[in-house]
């Protein structure tokens, strides 16, 4: 019988799995090859070699792309899940009747489309855009600001109005999974409600955060339509570049070993970030 | 739970919900605006009311194709996505089998790639295969995204499923496919339904993946992003995003009133983070 | 009176089962009969749900034979054979109303529309949820559930209706009222009835016949009575209500007599026909006596066999009875001894010195 019960859970699970194969897993190997071949416009040389990866770590432009992306995305993550850490929490703790409501809420901006919310921005943002608009009609300022768009600043902002759901979600669970006596017994225990948040609740939290910043963190140093549309030149970040060598250069073997040069150093601080989170949140799970 | 549970003021951190609910808004707020802005121009102040913008809309040949490719794209990969979602996650729920972990986070890997990944790797692989570009490739892509979609979606579905429920029926001399048919498909239809709803709006919306590997023919986000250039075609695609988002906002509704259903119909109470949690 | 003789309806012979390295069930011998009350008693991971789904067609065994109504049933899968399932979590099909749950089978069956409301009216009838055909599964209390689960079994006719510990997710007061419904619908029905429990109780008050089970063995099968009175070793004796075990030693056999030294109450010599067969005297360390066997003897009561002496170190009282505990001389553990309160009887107090009664028919041997 349990010989029979793994035949049927593999047999049930292979179409998706063969999809993912097909898919998923053979294209990354092919990229991975395609990293250590080279390409003259059309002729592509298959012999191996490390030229790509070379010219990827050593020229300063790509460091540089690779560096700014790193950097951004960190702003981006710690900028979205402090901004989000709140959120959840009023909605775990504080919403009673209408949780349901507030999710719902918070996720509608995000099936907006995308390419949209980011050009909007560039509207809010902008020379002549709401923003300075705004100001100028209450007398707060009188010439138009400048350094609103067109800069990491905008980059920044826009990125974490885009990932704010996914943020708050795994956060707002790991609160919700809180059992409420915990916090009754710490403060019976002689915790006051700061002591309480810090030795109770964050820990116990920890996962959910955790899971929010590498949720946060691994999409944005992929992203390339918000540098390209609000970011200007000082914006630009790595997968700009990425997308340039599939298109224009046409240099794939470059782009392939950019792309992997950077989802290496992106996975390597989520294993930072990940055991940092463990040791923080204690044993929890 | 009193208010002693509560490490900080209630009036701050609700004072502070709404001020970056208007930060979620700002953006989406603007999009009706300006698509009834008699202006061509995308700024302020507002000129007057006009529903010319989706006037126009009506005669953007190139628009009506794009829409007929996004459906296209969206059905095909609504369906084949919950179907793969579905074997996952029924095998997921009610089997034990070996390296399970591992094959699931390989399933649900893209949820945490860069779409650009995704879209390089399967660019790269078609090129070695020489297979041309088309409406066919961007569904390929957009499958491999929604599936974990859909299976965190129909997880719940199926975990709610007392394995019981199969055998009772089979006890009372019901065949294996009897039993699907009668006990397990209605019982995870509104999850199925849901799951088509939710991939659908995503793949609606995809623009990375459909962006590299789509052909001649272009999607609806692909369409906007060309259209994003001229200035003068900017107030018709606001037109456009309206639509759109009551479209997507319509469909959400529906696919939770789905998800809520089933829940209630096995007796369980619907959380209120559903497939996410 | 006399009883016709039992036809078997199940055969279960030479029955093992494993699970990888864990052997589940390691040989199991009965039969049922035909119209029996039939128990399969044990602790938990006993392999007694294991066995009783291997009798629903969900398991199958390792090896050995089921033999159901003179039919062997390898290869029978569960949606053909002649028994039908009372689940554990009664398993009510949620999306389905009460009245499109018991018909469930029926449907399956093809039978005409009018004739599945008709057996499903009856069936609801029986298990007294007459006109509740159309409530929802959802708007049912845990014992309209199981009575759903059991009128779903029932109305298909069964030759063998399994209950897997129907009544564990009910409060006491209704599993006690259930225990004697079941009973009463099963001897009116005269169909043959499998119940797996845990429970002592449950399985002594309703049962014909119970097999209890250790360790994927049946270590007695026997009526509840003989059960109680003769339990066949220590851990069956123990599982099954409360025994006071005491040392003894066999001094010999004379004129059909059993001579027994018990250094905490005396010598005295048993009957042979209170000796189970087999019993290998150099083997005898230790015997029974049930608490109820023992009694403090108060002023006027009753004279015993014989009287030994004690001092009670601890009461619990249960209202109908006290429990005492009594610490007998050269015994290192205290005995129990249940006492029925009756009218002026007062309550011993603890470190009191009390006259202990026994007798030949108080003690139990073991093989």
């Amino acid at each position: 019988m349990l010989t029979g019960e793994r035949r049927q859970g593999l047999a049930l699970i292979s179409p998706t799995l063969l999809y993912s194969l097909l898919m998923l897993a053979a294209p990354l190997i092919m990229v991975l090859t395609f990293s250590f071949w080279t390409q003259n416009y059309l002729e592509l040389d298959t012999t191996l070699t490390l030229d790509n990866y070379r010219e990827a770590w050593s020229k300063p432009i790509y460091s540089t792309l690779i560096f700014r992306s790193l950097k951004i995305s960190l702003i981006v993550t710690l900028v979205t899940v402090v901004l989000a850490f709140p959120i959840a929490y009023y909605l775990s703790f504080h919403v009673k009747q209408r949780k349901a409501l507030w999710l719902f809420l918070i996720t509608v901006p995000f099936w907006t489309s995308y390419l949209l919310r980011v050009f909007l921005w560039k509207v809010i943002l902008g020379y002549n855009g709401v923003l300075n608009t705004a100001l100028k009609g209450l007398g707060i300022i009188e010439e138009p600001l400048t350094f609103l768009l067109y800069n990491a600043n905008a980059v920044v902002l826009t990125l974490a109005h885009a990932w704010a759901p996914f943020a708050i979600l795994p956060i707002f669970v790991a609160l919700e999974k809180i059992d409420r006596s915990l916090l009754e017994a710490a403060e019976d225990l002689g915790d006051g409600p700061v002591r309480r948040f810090f030795r109770i609740t964050l820990p116990l939290a920890m996962p959910g955060v955790v899971a929010s910043t590498l949720i946060v963190l691994i999409p944005t140093v992929g992203d390339f339509i918000t540098p390209k549309l609000v970011g200007g030149t000082d914006g630009l970040m790595i997968a700009n570049m990425i997308q340039i060598q599939f298109g224009k250069a046409n240099n794939a073997p470059l782009g392939a070993a950019l792309a992997l040069s950077s989802m290496l150093i992106v996975a390597s601080i989520s294993a930072v970030i990940f055991l940092l989170g463990k040791r923080f949140g204690g044993k929890v799970q | 739970m009193k208010s002693a549970l509560k490490a900080f003021p209630s009036k701050w951190l609700a004072v502070y919900a709404v001020a970056y609910m208007v930060f979620l808004y700002a953006p989406v707020i603007l999009l009706p605006m300006f698509a009834f802005n008699d202006a061509t121009v995308i700024s302020f102040p507002l000129t007057g009311f006009t529903a010319k913008w989706f006037g126009v809309l009506w005669q953007t040949e190139a628009l009506h194709g794009a829409v007929r490719n996004s459906l296209v794209v969206g059905l095909s990969s609504a369906v084949l996505s919950t179907v793969l979602g579905a074997c996952a996650a029924r095998a997921a729920a009610r089997y034990r089998f070996p390296l399970k972990r591992g094959i699931m986070s390989f399933i649900l890997l893209p949820l945490v790639l860069p779409e650009i990944i995704v879209a390089v790797a399967l660019l790269v692989l078609l090129m070695q295969l020489g297979m041309p570009l088309s409406l066919v490739t961007v569904v390929l892509g957009h499958v491999l995204i929604c599936t974990p979609f859909a299976i965190a979606i129909l997880s719940s579905a199926f975990q709610g499923l007392d394995q019981s429920l199969e055998e009772a029926s089979f006890d009372l001399g019901e065949t294996r496919w009897g039993t699907f048919r009668r006990v397990i498909l209605p019982l995870v239809m509104p999850g199925v339904v849901s799951s088509l709803l939710i991939t659908f709006t995503i793949s609606l919306d995809e623009f990375i993946i459909a962006f590299f590997l789509t052909g001649t023919e272009v999607t609806l986000p692909v369409y906007i992003w060309s259209q994003l250039r001229f200035p003068g075609k900017l107030p018709s695609v606001m037109a456009l995003g309206t639509i759109l988002l009551v479209l997507s906002v319509l469909l959400l509704i529906l696919a939770e009133w789905f998800r809520r259903r089933s829940a209630r119909k096995q007796g369980i109470e619907a959380s209120a983070t559903g497939g996410f949690a | 009176m006399t009883t016709p003789l039992p036809k078997p309806i199940i055969d279960l012979t030479g029955i093992t089962k494993s699970f990888g390295t864990f052997q589940a069930l390691k040989g199991i011998n009965a039969t049922i009969n035909e119209g029996e009350f039939f128990s399969l008693l044990g602790p938990s991971g006993c392999g007694k749900t294991t066995l009783l789904r291997m009798i629903a067609g969900f398991e199958s065994p390792t090896d050995g034979t089921i033999v159901i109504a003179g039919q062997d049933m390898a290869g029978v899968p569960a949606n053909r054979r002649p028994t039908n399932m009372v689940f554990q979590s009664y398993a009510i099909f949620p999306h389905l109303s009460v009245a499109d749950n018991v018909g469930y089978g029926l449907k399956t069956r093809k039978l005409p529309k009018a004739e599945i409301a008709r057996e499903v009216d009856q069936a609801l009838q029986m298990v007294d949820l007459g006109g509740l055909g159309s409530r929802a599964a959802h708007e049912l209390s845990g014992g309209q559930r199981q009575r759903v689960a059991l009128a779903r079994a029932l109305v298909m006719k069964p030759k063998v209706v399994l209950l897997d510990e129907p009544l564990s997710a009910l409060d006491k007061k209704l599993r006690d009222q259930m225990q004697v419904e079941l009973r009463q619908l099963q001897q009116r029905l005269g169909i043959t009835f499998i119940l797996v429990t845990h429970d002592q109780e449950e399985a002594l008050t309703m049962s014909d016949r119970i097999a209890v089970m250790f360790d994927g063995r049946i270590a007695q099968l026997a009526t509840p009575e003989e059960l109680y009175r003769r339990p066949v070793d220590r851990r069956v004796a123990s599982f099954i209500g409360v025994m006071n075990f005491l040392d003894a030693r066999a001094t010999g056999r004379m004129n059909g007599h059993l001579a027994l030294d018990i250094p905490a109450l005396g010598s005295i010599e048993l009957p042979s026909a209170q000796v189970p067969e087999g019993l290998e005297l150099r083997n005898l360390e230790t015997i029974g006596i049930r608490p109820e066997m023992l009694t403090i003897l108060f002023e006027g009561s009753e004279q015993t066999e014989h009287v030994a002496r004690g001092e009670v170190t601890g009461t619990a009282y249960y209202g109908d009875m006290t429990y005492y505990s009594v610490r007998l001389p050269g015994h290192s553990e205290d005995v129990t001894i249940s006492m029925r309160n009756t009218a002026g009887r007062s309550i011993v107090p603890p470190g009191s010195e009390v006259p202990v009664g026994w007798g030949a028919d108080s003690i139990v041997l073991f093989q």
